[in-house]
């Protein structure tokens, strides 16, 4: 079979071909490769291949989401005025006129209600900072529930936990910006946090806050993290994210045609570039919708900061939600004075322990993983959250601890909302706090296991149909059928589950091993880990299974009708080729 | 029988008359005139006296209000929790009955950690005359007049000023419990601060007057009257004007914000996700069933 050429190229069959002439976008890509020899990267990386799940795009939303922050952000600081220079406000909502304020306040009274179009960019940029910080969050558990920062990724894992860490900040600083009320608030217990500092707090305390709180500068220095130095780092931190994820390649579901060597999809252009720009416009478009319909930080209606004033509801964004829950619901004495200096370990524990301890834990996920299966492989397929069992309760119990702290911090809207008492919710919580974890760990992993269980009952026997027959002498039973060789293969393609066993104190010649206490902590773990999973079958499972369904298929191969209970599946039609078996 | 019909047939003879709108008219009005004077209550011009109303208000106390306060308001001295049942109402003042009752507070359904608000039980009358009574025990303050606590005698630029003013006396001393917006907030042990969501602007001078349940006093010497009437204009100002910014989501700051981002922002978002994995790539324009 010869290829039609006259499409491509010219040719009279005795001289060389001649090119066809290019079409415009042709003439003009070659033009800008002669200039800047993008070809070559380009065509292995605009054909490069992505696979389709919905939860690989995520971390998408985070992307995009920070684009619309960069967008929204640029609009702001064109207006905005980080001084904290001391005017009377003069703009045109009522309620506040000849109120004094800082500028900073006063700008963004101006920029809600004499800016064209100011109001929906300051709404779009706070909840986009809302879908910011949610959709890592999202991202980051998908990411662990399938196991996808195992070997080659543990560092691009580290470096989404910096992300989360450093968009935590951003929104942070970016809502203490406008000197309202409530941010007011928020930075006036973050000089409290950085007192509780034992020793250097005091001193770290006057470095930010240039003097004693409130001082003058603060609102500057955020101003310039805000729009400058945090904003640096997330974006090469990004950069560095998805560079890293090209390396490596995406992710897979593992299936037929899918392996460790190879990823299944579609390419980049046109396909995934469609997707992902389409997907874009959604994420402006529901965050557009959401800065014109919903209100975000009414600051009009805070008024100015002041030391003297409060307002019930006083809780930070979500995302500072958790360490605030846990401050509300620690016992306020406990507090110890050593040598005449108070250690407020009522703050330190909630704010300045806890957290950096759970993001540390966090970070250090994939290694203690790796360390305790001793898998040094490089892992493209992803596994379901169910064939990791303890994986999966560990990061459930993670969550349980996050969602009860972070439901503490919004007690007095609990109470108020579900007419219960604050303090019944609050000790609950500090019970909950330890027992819930534990709990969704065991519920978690119990689970985990059934559903293995009932993978093998479907290789091994079927899926039930929900066919009931009775049988001559009266018994009933739920006839199962094989499922589809795509979804046995998918189900089987899963490793199983090796448990650690130390060597001996000594080896062979008597000789003391080394490392032997790590050794027996990294079996002991091994075994926690994996003692418990339901493995795969075997070979000798699966033929042994096969061949008690082609028995039964025999016994009724004589029949020139289905067997009673066969009458309406799938069964009876398997040698009709169009009916393909279910596929589950 | 024979006259009846009769009758009625002459009648409904004359039914569709240009004169017979106008006699139904004329009879309706003579008939509910005539039984309006029969069985209405006493006119304003007759009203009760003092000593009546405060009469009727015993009456009416006795019978609602003095198992829990005693039968001459005296109180109760069970203490349950640490709280005494039935406080005394001596001195008490007229403001305080008419704030408890005219909103529904009083009389309590069933003793609890606050008397939530509900449907007033007593008319305006009863309430004036138990509020008449309890007055009667001891001085306290009255049921402010309108006049206190409205703005509609100032200037414009008089009523601006009050309103600005009253913002800040509001953030100062109710927002740490009623919240920025007046939408409520908790207290300990299963008390709360209501909203101030539509509560007439007499019941808020008559709360700030007499400190109901958890809420402090604010005696005209800590808010003067000038005061008290700049925060109910306040108060006003914010529900006459529009929510600038859309839904308020409840007004209840950063714990409802957080929600609706997760559920409006996160679930829509992770919807589209789902539906773009969903429809994927294809050479036919028909969905092929592969």
């Amino acid at each position: 079979m010869s290829i039609d050429t006259s499409k491509v190229a010219s040719s009279n069959g005795t001289e060389a071909a001649t090119a066809s002439k290019p079409g415009r976008a042709g003439s003009l890509a070659t033009w800008a490769d002669d200039r800047l020899g993008l070809a070559t990267a380009m065509k292995k990386n605009l054909r490069k291949v992505f696979p389709d799940h919905w939860s690989f795009m995520l971390g998408e939303i985070a992307l995009w989401s920070f684009v619309v922050l960069l967008l929204t952000g640029v609009f702001l600081t064109l207006w905005f005025n980080p001084s904290m220079g001391h005017i009377t406000y003069e703009g045109s909502y009522d309620q506040l006129r000849g109120v004094g304020m800082s500028e900073s306040m006063a700008s963004t009274l101006h920029i809600s209600f004499d800016v064209r179009g100011g109001l929906l960019m300051r709404q779009m940029h706070h909840w986009a900072a809302t879908v910011f910080v949610a959709s890592m969050m999202v991202h980051l558990l998908r990411v662990a529930f399938t196991g996808a920062y195992r070997k080659p990724r543990e560092l691009n894992w580290v470096i989404g936990c910096l992300l989360l860490l450093l968009g935590t900040l951003e929104g942070f600083t970016g809502y203490s910006l406008p000197d309202d009320l409530l941010s007011g608030t928020g930075v006036r217990a973050a000089d409290g946090f950085l007192k509780a500092t034992p020793v250097v707090g005091t001193y770290m305390s006057f470095l930010l806050f240039g003097g004693e709180f409130p001082g003058e500068s603060i609102i500057p220095r955020l101003y310039i993290i805000h729009v400058l130095l945090i904003p640096g780092i997330l974006l090469a931190l990004i950069a560095a994210h998805m560079l890293l994820l090209v390396y490596h390649k995406h992710t897979q579901w593992p299936g037929p045609g899918r392996t460790e060597q190879n990823v299944v999809g579609f390419p980049m252009l046109p396909v995934y570039a469609a997707k992902a720009g389409g997907f874009f416009f959604m994420v402006f478009g529901v965050i557009a919708l959401m800065g014109g319909l919903m209100t975000i930080n009414p600051l009009w209606k805070f008024g100015p900061y002041d030391p003297t004033k409060v307002t019930a509801g006083s809780q930070p964004d979500w995302y500072m939600g958790w360490p605030d829950g846990l401050l509300r619901i620690i016992p306020t004495g406990w507090e110890s004075v050593i040598f005449g200096y108070t250690i407020s370990w009522n703050v330190m524990l909630p704010i300045l322990i806890v957290p950096p301890l759970m993001l540390v834990i966090l970070m250090l996920l994939p290694f203690i993983e790796g360390w305790i299966t001793g898998d040094k492989r490089d892992h493209h397929l992803l596994q379901r959250p169910r064939n990791a069992p303890t994986r999966t309760a560990v990061m459930v119990a993670l969550m349980t601890f996050y969602g009860l702290a972070w439901a503490a911090g919004g007690n007095d809207i609990i109470a108020i909302k579900l007419d219960a008492s604050i303090n019944q919710i609050t000790y609950f919580m500090r019970v909950a706090i330890f027992l819930g974890p534990l709990l969704a760990f065991w519920i978690t992993r119990r689970w985990c296991i059934s559903l293995q269980r009932h993978d093998n009952d479907k290789l091994l026997h079927g899926y039930e149909t929900g066919i009931i027959t009775r049988s001559p002498d009266g018994s009933y039973a739920e006839r199962h059928l094989p499922i589809s060789e795509t979804a046995a293969y998918t189900l089987t393609a899963r490793d199983r589950d090796e448990v650690f066993h130390a060597n001996g104190d000594t080896d062979a010649a008597g000789v003391a091993a080394p490392n032997t206490r790590s050794e027996k902590l990294r079996a002991k773990l091994s075994t926690w880990m994996y003692v418990h999973n339901v493995q795969k079958p075997t070979r000798a499972e699966l033929e042994a299974a096969h061949h008690h369904a082609e028995h039964e298929a025999e016994l009724q191969a004589g029949l020139d009708h289905p067997v009673d209970g066969h009458q309406f599946d799938d069964h009876h039609l398997r040698d009709a080729d169009e009916v393909p078996l279910r596929d589950h | 029988m024979r006259l009846l019909n009769r009758t009625a047939g002459r009648l409904s003879r004359h039914r569709r008359g240009p004169l017979a709108g106008l006699a139904v008219l004329l009879l309706g009005l003579l008939i509910s005139g005539s039984l309006y004077t029969a069985l209405a209550p006493a006119q304003a011009q007759d009203q009760a006296s003092d000593a009546e109303k405060v009469a009727e208000g015993k009456e009416l106390f006795l019978a609602s209000c003095a198992f829990c306060h005693g039968k001459n308001g005296e109180g109760i001295p069970t203490v349950r929790d640490g709280y005494q049942i039935g406080p005394s109402l001596v001195g008490v003042g007229a403001a305080s009955v008419d704030f408890q009752v005219g909103t529904g507070r009083m009389p309590l359904a069933s003793p609890g950690a606050q008397a939530p608000r509900k449907k007033a039980i007593f008319t305006d009358e009863e309430t004036e005359a138990l509020a008449a009574f309890v007055a009667s025990l001891g001085p306290g303050p009255a049921i402010p007049d309108e006049s206190d606590y409205s703005i509609e005698g100032l200037s414009e630029e008089e009523r601006e000023e009050a309103i600005s003013r009253g913002g800040q006396i509001f953030l100062t001393n109710c927002t740490a419990c009623h919240n920025f917006n007046g939408a409520g907030g908790a207290m300990p042990r299963g008390g709360y601060a209501p909203s101030l969501h539509g509560v007439e602007g007499k019941y808020i001078y008559e709360a700030m007057l007499t400190g109901p349940q958890n809420m402090p006093n604010f005696s005209n010497g800590n808010l003067s009257p000038e005061e008290k009437r700049d925060v109910i204009a306040y108060l006003d100002s914010l529900e006459d004007a529009p929510e600038y910014a859309g839904f308020t989501l409840g007004g209840l700051g950063p714990v409802s914000e957080g929600l609706f981002g997760w559920l409006v922002g996160i679930g829509g978002l992770v919807g589209a996700a789902v539906w773009i994995a969903s429809h994927t790539t294809r050479t036919k324009k028909s969905k092929v069933n592969a």
